[in-house]
């Protein structure tokens, strides 16, 4: 088979109750994935949540305790990680510090027993600018082009599916944020699946067609970067996702397609298709930069959710101004607000009103954790 | 003389480092010196006549380009055997956790650590009661016991310094064990081995003590000559020896060096 033939053969994978335990820690609990040929799909989530874990299984560096790993129709869970269709791009790049670049690159190819490899070589090395590069040593290089270099290393053997374990984590912002674009722009233009995994919410957003946010070994919710960001199904997704300021609330009844309740000393309303859960007693959820805040005085506009309370804090941060706000409820809500048209009258102190749109609401069981996925839970 | 001081002050490392240098290579250029020398007497103690005898006829001595080569012999025979058992014994304490991990660690940590005339002793005593003759194969097998220490010591520190995931991405990117193996993880632990290899070459040639003990009356190593000799006056070629043998260590010194550098320079 040709290696264009390979690729078309698909590179969907497919995973069917996986898990993995170490004794009686449970890394992974069994779980159900399939990755479309093709995309750009992002384990999300905090470190130890099981993602890198089940990325290994997916290479053949970790062995499932339960369930089977399909790549491309095929059934890979016994193969060892020199047999599987995959490339993994490691999160320490893992270059061999004894080979040049060129030798580092070639490596897959020469394995695989190929003989002309020079030509690929020196086409890879340009795909990713480190032609002049390819007599150094890895040592010699920069963290963002060892970076690329074990981007190219894996993308020449044409894999199925290319495994991204944390693959800008050792970069400085400004860099991550250039190497990220750039990922993506190799991935677009070789079409090849890449499974990445990160715990950096921005980068995963920024980058994959589909997110898995993980969660203590599980898969807490799954969707597009929007879908995840805007409907969030569970306290972990809203708080890791983004920010959200999640109320306690009391439903009181219903009012066409909208759900009322009351919470924070309010009466407000959300669209029942935003209703994750049939509970009475929920959290009503609502992303900062959806809030508009005004002063106390203003006129809301009826059909709003509104919240009278009192400014504690304000921080300026550019782009936008941050709002601690203390409800007359007594609950906390954090608003941000772009900086185009600031009311002078908003400082800490002040009487201010809080009000947005119904549908930019959300509700989630109260059974779970408000702070699942904080950082101070984290911490 | 605030000066003065200022000047020391400045210049106390590079003193420190000539005289510590110095006090390394004094008694090698002390050989070297006398290696050229006519000795009067039967002792090659004090400085008589220039002369290059020696260095023309370094064979001269009866007996002693044979200890020498068997000397080097034993060396090298137990430098393969030593590196090749220390590497092994080394990549499964590094690697793999079994019973009596422990044990073997401390009893591979035990011939550097125990007086050697004891463990010449015991060895001997151990080749006499199995009837073994005492000859070349003794001094070998003795030979390889205590360098394998300093094998498995060198190139275990340098197998857990080593990434694992180099090994994971080899295999990531097609390599079988075997070449895994040959490609990445030998290469990686090569100056580990490499330098418990130098050691044992240099600890075997050098030992005399558990050679006395194990060697028979046809065995004859070169620091076993020398003691013999000293007895009755050392002969200069000996110097010769020792001089021509600190050469050769240097150049190779220096040309490793000297390819380290060249390396970098082109890479």
């Amino acid at each position: 088979m040709t290696d264009q033939q390979r690729d078309a053969a698909g590179g969907d994978v497919r995973l069917t109750g996986i898990g993995k335990t170490y004794g009686s820690f449970t890394a992974v609990h069994p779980l159900d994935l399939t990755v479309p040929q093709g995309s750009f799909f992002a384990l999300l989530g905090a470190s130890g949540c099981g993602k890198t874990t089940t990325l290994r299984m997916i290479a053949g560096l970790e062995e499932p305790t339960t369930g089977t790993v399909l790549i491309g129709g095929q059934d890979v869970t016994a193969l060892p990680p020199y047999k599987r269709p995959v490339n993994t791009v490691f999160q320490s790049y893992a270059l061999f510090p004894h080979l040049d670049i060129f030798e580092n690159v070639a490596f897959g190819l020469r394995r695989r027993g190929r003989k002309d490899v020079r030509k690929q070589v020196d086409e890879m090395l340009e795909l990713v600018e480190l032609g002049p590069y390819a007599r150094r040593k890895p040592h010699q290089l920069s963290g963002g082009q060892q970076q690329r270099v074990a981007v190219a290393r894996a993308l020449i053997n044409h894999p199925q599916v290319l495994l991204l374990d944390e693959p800008l984590g050792a970069l400085d912002l400004k860099l991550r944020r250039q190497m990220q674009l750039e990922l993506k722009r190799i991935q677009t233009e070789v079409g090849i699946t890449f499974v990445h995994v990160t715990h950096d919410q921005e980068e995963a957003m920024t980058m994959a067609d589909t997110i898995a946010v993980m969660n203590g070994g599980r898969v807490e919710q799954l969707g597009a970067p929007a879908e995840l960001y805007e409907n969030p199904a569970t306290t972990f997704v809203a708080n890791f996702l983004g920010q959200s300021n999640l109320l306690p609330a009391e439903v009181t009844g219903s009012d066409g397609g909208d759900l009322l309740l009351t919470a924070a000393g309010g009466r407000l309303a959300v669209p029942k298709a935003r209703c994750s859960t049939e509970a009475r007693h929920v959290h009503l959820g609502v992303r900062p930069e959806k809030i508009t805040i005004e002063h106390g005085s203003a006129e809301v506009a009826d059909g709003r959710n509104r919240l009278a309370g009192t400014v504690l804090d304000s921080s300026f941060i550019g782009v936008s101004t941050q709002y601690l706000v203390r409800t007359d409820g007594g609950q906390e809500v954090t608003v941000f607000e772009q900086n185009m048209e600031r009311d002078a009258r908003i400082v800490p102190g002040a009487p201010v009103v809080l009000h947005w749109n119904p549908a930019h609401s959300f509700a989630l069981d109260a059974a779970q954790a408000i702070d699942a996925g904080t950082a101070e839970e984290a911490a | 003389m605030s000066r003065l001081f200022t000047w020391i002050r400045a210049h106390l490392v590079v003193l420190a480092g000539l005289l510590a240098l110095a006090y390394l290579v004094l008694p090698n250029l002390v050989v070297l010196a006398f290696s050229f020398n006519k000795p009067a007497g039967k002792f090659n103690y004090e400085w008589n006549q220039f002369s290059t005898d020696a260095w023309t006829n370094p064979c001269g001595v009866a007996d002693m380009c044979q200890s020498l080569s068997l000397s080097l012999q034993i060396a090298a025979l137990a430098t393969i055997g030593a590196t090749v058992l220390g590497t092994m014994v080394a990549f499964a304490l590094a690697r793999h956790r079994f019973r009596g991990r422990a044990a073997t660690t401390a009893m591979i940590f035990l011939p550097m650590a125990m007086p050697e005339v004891v463990m010449a002793a015991s060895l001997g005593t151990l080749f006499l009661n199995m009837r073994i003759p005492f000859g070349f194969t003794t001094i070998l097998i003795a030979h390889i016991m205590f360098c394998l220490s300093f094998v498995v010591t060198a190139v275990k520190a340098r197998v857990m310094s080593m990434d694992p995931t180099l090994e994971q991405a080899a295999q990531d990117l097609y390599a079988t064990p075997t070449q895994t193996f040959l490609r990445v993880t030998l290469p990686l632990a090569a100056p580990g081995i490499a330098a418990g290899a130098l050691l044992s070459f240099a600890l075997s040639f050098d030992d005399f003590i558990i050679t006395q003990f194990n060697s028979g009356p046809t065995t004859v190593t070169f620091p076993m000559f020398v003691w013999g000799a000293s007895q009755r006056g050392i002969p200069v070629q000996v110097n010769v020896i020792g001089t021509a043998m600190f050469i050769a260590a240097v150049a190779l010194t220096v040309a490793g060096q000297w390819l380290d550098n060249r390396r970098k320079a082109t890479a």
